[in-house]
């Protein structure tokens, strides 16, 4: 972090490292990139904005090879290139490190950074791979990155950051020239950020050109030397991260001013107010399940939004399952209006007006293969039974009215749900489980990895929604999002409960809970020596 | 308009049949030929498809199965566990005399026995990769080594040949001018087909195939549906295994159905349908059924001597492949319009 105000050195300024001039693309004539302009100098972190389906990651596509140049050309080091794959364009020296991470957790730390090139022993000693090269040689590029984990274990036995980690040091002692990062933030917690912003602080030192995709603002200004926004397939303009401020950015990216985009949210207190009289919908007393979250106690009001704040591996996560029937619990009891009920699965938990949307979208949310209409109907579908299938004009009528409520856009709603934006998905999976008309929502970070607008505009329909007599959990990373909207917090900590606090509380005050040491007399239940690693990683 | 066509997901299934069946009329100018004798139809093409329709039956359940992200490797066995139930039910012995050799169980008991017990070895295949998580193909592995040895003790080892006339009508009757057999796999294919679309079954083995967390997240019951279609395919083989020994009128614990389940695999993919799951077509598999029948028939009717009957089969298996091969086709079509240097 002593890096922080040390102007970068921006190596023969004019000079760019890479430079795309003019890119077009369409998808089946559907232009995702209209004459979009990208430079990237060396020696730079070059943050890449932009609202889901502006363009990011098309450019980025085109700039590795994903896809081919359509119009328009790129020069590397003022030589003209056209990368025809992604092994093509690491050759060239253009790396990516994405989002999921894209390496083999079966395989160990080591045989992931030189996979496919492993060092070899000589003939003369029996050939083969030189193993101990390999490990000492990954332990060395790991140690630059300031990383010192044993390079023998098993990748997947790792924290995704130390994942990302490994990634990042394959892709920079493959070619280190271009480093795209895809965001990388999206599942890391607030430590795990830092440390990677000072690895790419010091990569930049050495002369990388590092290209950072996010949709976390406050970390552009934290690492970025220049902002280059997009949308709509645009190219908006090129800053420099000090001459733009917070406002100007997102009024960029959604080219609307800041005002409409951010205060339109403050009647989440007003549910409150109708809260008092109405009727419980779920109370959960002293959940808990072994090994993953220990007693918990939820009461949710019609009309409520209740948030669930904690960092990663808090058992925020968990205390969802818990109460979709993902997982069974050990101990405690859970009624649904009124009615205790055990939840076996998640197909019970939705016969009892349950719905749910899911932490890891594309993994556990969308079915990738399957149109927008389907996706959206499928959970109303198997509630309805095997014997009465919804007719067509009943999906047609009831994914139009979803779609427009939430304002998914897609080109086509027959068109498959693998297409749309991940921002346009994640309503999609949301406008599965209010297709169920249910008495519960219970939303597992539901604005990750969506730009600011379709953030707000989800917090406006859940808020919508609420006023209407829906009961809402609403888990989120982001403190903020969950003080603009919910009536009550609960903090998780060490997967316990800690605290429950009333919805106008402070922000500092969540903070103070969730950073203060654990184990004190009143957590009865004990973290597991995973749920306490990952905490303190 | 071609290329349109081209893109249809059955036209090269239907491409590489027509191919196979110009070859055997090329080969040999009566393989077209239709004609009326005891009341029937008559011809190569009539024997292919009453040839074809264990298969077909098989491959059907193998489809849904494969659709779901399993894969049965026991139908094989299955089939000879069902021939050797109804033989042994059936019983009965030579009757010179002319009249109906008696039977030991009357014949629908036979039938219902043996479908049930076919239905039984499906939903045991089913219960190992449901309930105690087995890979597909290890948990089917069990009973495609173990079916065999049951089918030689219910048969005592030997080879069981059923006298009864009536049964025999199965594999080698006529309903309407058409081999019984093939009518049958036809009309189970079409229900099978209804059942899928009429009811949201189609879409949910869709979803298990393509994204099995995510269905079971969205409340599709993946387990009980999972435990239905290995039941299914199971049942399948049962009535594959009926028209097998119905057609030779005995059963054969070694050999009823031996490789059928590779035969099964190949059809299933040579109709479209995706090995990972999620994406399948009935018609594309009994498209896949009637090529790989074809093919048998093309290599008698080419005369290719029993030595290199196998490497010819395979041969012939190759260049289909190769043809429904898109990444294939594009690399040809490159390499055919590219301009002369």
């Amino acid at each position: 972090m002593a890096e922080d105000n040390v102007t970068t050195p921006l190596l023969a300024a004019n000079l760019a490292l890479l430079a795309a001039r003019g890119i077009v693309h369409s998808y089946g004539g559907k232009p995702a990139l209209d004459g979009v302009d990208f430079t990237l100098r060396a020696g730079e972190v070059h943050a890449l904005m932009g609202q889901n389906g502006a363009g990011k990651s098309t450019l980025i596509k085109v700039l590795t090879g994903v896809e081919s140049l359509q119009a328009g050309d790129m020069t590397l080091g003022g030589n003209r290139i056209v990368p025809t794959s992604t092994l093509d364009a690491q050759r060239l020296g253009i790396s990516t490190v994405y989002q999921e991470v894209n390496l083999c957790p079966n395989l160990s730390v080591a045989e992931n950074i030189f996979a496919g090139r492993q060092p070899l022993r000589a003939w003369s000693r029996g050939g083969g791979i030189d193993w101990r090269a390999l490990n000492s040689r990954s332990r060395e590029l790991l140690a630059s990155l300031d990383v010192d984990i044993d390079v023998r274990r098993e990748l997947g036995g790792y924290s995704v950051a130390i994942q990302q980690m490994v990634a990042i040091a394959r892709a920079i002692d493959i070619s280190a020239r271009v480093l795209i990062l895809d965001e990388p933030t999206s599942s890391l917690d607030s430590g795990e950020v830092d440390r990677l912003f000072a690895t790419l602080k010091r990569l930049r030192a050495s002369g990388l050109g590092i290209v950072f995709v996010t949709h976390f603002l406050d970390q552009v200004y934290a690492v970025s030397d220049r902002i280059t926004v997009l949308r709509n397939g645009k190219l908006v303009g090129e800053y420099a991260a000090t001459a733009l401020d917070h406002a100007a950015l997102v009024a960029a990216m959604v080219g609307r001013s800041t005002e409409t985009a951010t205060s339109r949210t403050q009647t989440g207190k007003s549910a409150a107010a109708n809260g008092k009289a109405a009727s419980t919908v779920l109370s959960a007393n002293g959940i808990s399940r072994r090994g993953s979250v220990g007693k918990v106690d939820l009461e949710i009001r019609r009309g409520e939004i209740v948030g669930i704040a904690g960092l990663l591996g808090s058992g925020r996560t968990e205390v969802a399952r818990l109460l979709f029937g993902l997982d069974r619990t050990d101990a405690g009891s859970v009624a649904v209006e009124g009615k205790p009920v055990s939840l076996r699965d998640p197909a019970h938990a939705i016969a009892h007006g349950l719905g749910f949307c899911p932490e890891e979208r594309k993994t556990e949310g969308i079915v990738e293969d399957l149109s927008i209409r389907d996706n959206i109907v499928l959970t109303l579908q198997t509630r309805q039974g095997l014997w009465r299938r919804l007719p067509q004009s009943r999906v047609r009528e009831l994914t139009d009215k979803l779609a427009k409520m939430l304002d998914i856009r897609a080109p086509s709603l027959d068109g498959t749900i693998g297409t749309l934006s991940g921002g346009n998905q994640q309503k999609c999976v949301i406008a599965r489980a209010l297709a169920t008309d249910p008495c519960l929502l219970i939303l597992d970070e539901p604005t990750r990895g969506i730009d600011v607008a379709g953030k707000t505009e989800i917090m406006n329909r859940l808020v919508e929604l609420a006023a209407a007599g829906l009961a809402i959990v609403f888990i989120s990373a982001e403190i903020e999002e969950l003080l603009r909207v919910s009536t009550r917090i609960v903090v998780m900590r060490d997967r316990v409960q800690v605290a429950t606090l009333p919805g106008g509380c402070s922000a500092d005050e969540i903070y103070a809970l969730i950073a203060s040491a654990p184990a004190d007399a009143s957590t009865k239940a004990t973290p597991t020596a995973a749920a306490a690693g990952e905490a303190a990683a | 308009m071609m290329r349109g066509l081209t893109q249809r997901a059955l036209f090269w299934p239907c491409f590489t049949l027509v191919l196979l069946i110009a070859l055997n009329a090329f080969v040999n100018p009566g393989f077209l030929s239709l004609s009326w004798r005891d009341g029937h139809l008559y011809g190569s093409l009539i024997d292919i498809l009453n040839r074809a329709a264990p298969l077909a039956l098989v491959s059907t359940g193998m489809t849904l199965v494969i659709a779901a992200r399993g894969l049965d490797i026991s139908v094989g066995a299955v089939v000879a566990i069902a021939a050797a139930v109804a033989a042994v039910l059936i019983g009965g012995s030579l009757d010179l005399t002319g009249g109906e050799s008696p039977t030991r169980f009357p014949m629908w008991f036979a039938l219902v026995a043996a479908l049930g017990i076919a239905l039984l070895c499906g939903l045991w295949n089913g219960a190992l990769v449901v309930g105690v998580g087995m890979q597909p193909i290890i948990a089917t592995l069990i009973l495609m080594v173990a079916g065999r040895g049951i089918a030689q003790l219910i048969t005592g080892g030997q080879i069981l040949t059923i006298y009864h006339p009536p049964f025999s009508y199965l594999g080698n009757g006529f309903l309407a001018g058409l081999p019984f057999a093939a009518v049958l796999a036809a009309a189970v294919i079409v229900l099978t087909h209804c059942a899928l679309t009429l009811t949201p079954l189609g879409l949910y083995v869709r979803a298990i195939g393509i994204n099995p967390i995510a269905a079971r997240i969205a409340g599709v019951k993946a387990r009980p549906i999972t435990l239905a279609l290995y039941g299914f395919c199971g049942l399948m083989a049962g009535v594959a295994g009926l028209i097998i020994s119905s057609n030779v009128r005995s059963a054969d614990a070694n050999n009823a159905g031996q490789l059928l389940e590779l035969d099964a695999i190949l059809a299933v993919t040579l109709g479209g349908t995706a090995l990972t799951g999620g994406k399948f077509s009935l018609a594309g598999t009994a498209l896949g059924a009637l090529i790989i029948q074809t093919l048998t028939s093309t290599i008698y009717s080419l005369g290719v001597p029993p030595e290199v009957n196998l490497v010819f089969k395979a041969a012939l298996i190759f260049s289909v492949m190769l043809l429904q091969s898109p990444e294939f086709r594009a690399s040809v079509l490159r390499i055919a319009t590219r301009p002369a240097d």
